[in-house]
């Protein structure tokens, strides 16, 4: 079955405490060089039959109206091939 | 006046918010996020909590709920709608208010006695505060940190619905220090603080919060 995938993301100009409070923990583990870091959410939506343009757009209007918040995030659709 | 106070799976001030509207002389009227009437209510309090458990974002999921459908139409005839906490996330969740409520920049939860000023006394639910009153009210939340983008900043408050702002201390990184913001019309506010919490002696900070239920009357009879 296909998946289309949905990312969403804080806006750049968002503030992201989640992300800050990982980018806080990485040197305190011994990993460095990581000057900053934003948190998302990743979506994985099982889709019945083929991903059509019809289907992708429905999947932006899912994404628009409910998955993300387009007020303080963005996001992205695309097409996991699966085995 | 009839006020409904809606429940959600996971509201947790529901109960105070009633007792609230009863103590500022109003009927309070239990609503269910399954309901698709509001049973003739004349205005809505949405309440604080976790509704949903926060689940997606807070509010996403309630905003899609049977009784908000009809609340949403309502607001947009001029009911009265309060939404304090999570029902402020789910106010701009529904988009009836603009901005939106991420997580403590300091990323703790906050509880405290949180001094505020009430700096738009003509909406429907702040009528009965003085322009720049000044009040203490309890405030409680994980993710109470008001944000939009800066037109949208500058136009609430040149058009002079912030409602009310932090004193003293900004206690979640709330642009602007602004607690509480309200629509065009004036009828919808939402609001981080918790004035349901401060309408007795005997608990809480006072009474401060009162006036957000008695205002509903001189609203009533203006």
């Amino acid at each position: 079955m296909p998946v289309v995938v949905v990312d969403v993301m804080p806006k750049p100009e968002i503030l992201d405490p989640q992300g800050k409070a990982v980018q806080g923990a990485l040197p305190r583990l011994g990993f460095s060089g990581v000057s900053d870091v934003r948190q998302g959410k990743r979506f994985e939506l099982t889709v019945d039959g083929e991903v059509t343009e019809a289907v992708l757009e429905q999947v932006r209007q899912m994404a628009e109206t409910l998955l993300s918040n387009p007020v303080i995030e963005n996001f992205t659709v695309r097409v996991e091939e699966t085995v | 006046m009839k006020v409904g106070v809606v429940t959600f799976p996971g509201s947790l001030d529901d109960v105070d918010a009633q007792r609230a509207v009863r103590i500022g002389g109003h009927e309070a009227v239990a609503l269910w996020h399954g309901d698709h009437d509001l049973r003739g209510v004349d205005a809505v309090v949405l309440p604080g909590g976790f509704s949903y458990g926060d689940y997606l974002r807070c509010g996403a999921i309630s905003r899609f709920s049977p009784v908000m459908a009809e609340v949403i139409e309502a607001a947009g005839k001029g009911m009265p709608v309060l939404g304090i906490c999570n029902g402020f996330q789910i106010l701009c969740e529904s988009h009836l208010l603009p901005g939106a409520l991420i997580r403590n920049d300091h990323r703790k939860f906050v509880c405290r006695d949180q001094r505020l000023r009430i700096e738009n006394a003509s909406t429907a639910w702040t009528s009965a505060y003085d322009e720049g009153a000044e009040i203490t009210i309890a405030l409680k939340n994980g993710e109470g940190g008001y944000v939009a983008d800066a037109g949208t900043l500058d136009r609430l408050e040149g058009e002079g619905r912030v409602v009310a702002r932090y004193l003293d201390v900004n206690p979640n990184g709330s642009m602007r220090d602004i607690a509480g913001v309200t629509n065009e019309r004036g009828n919808v506010v939402g609001l981080m603080p918790h004035p349901e919490h401060a309408v007795e002696e005997l608990t809480g900070t006072g009474t401060d919060g009162l006036g957000f239920f008695t205002s509903l009357a001189v609203a009533a009879f203006a």
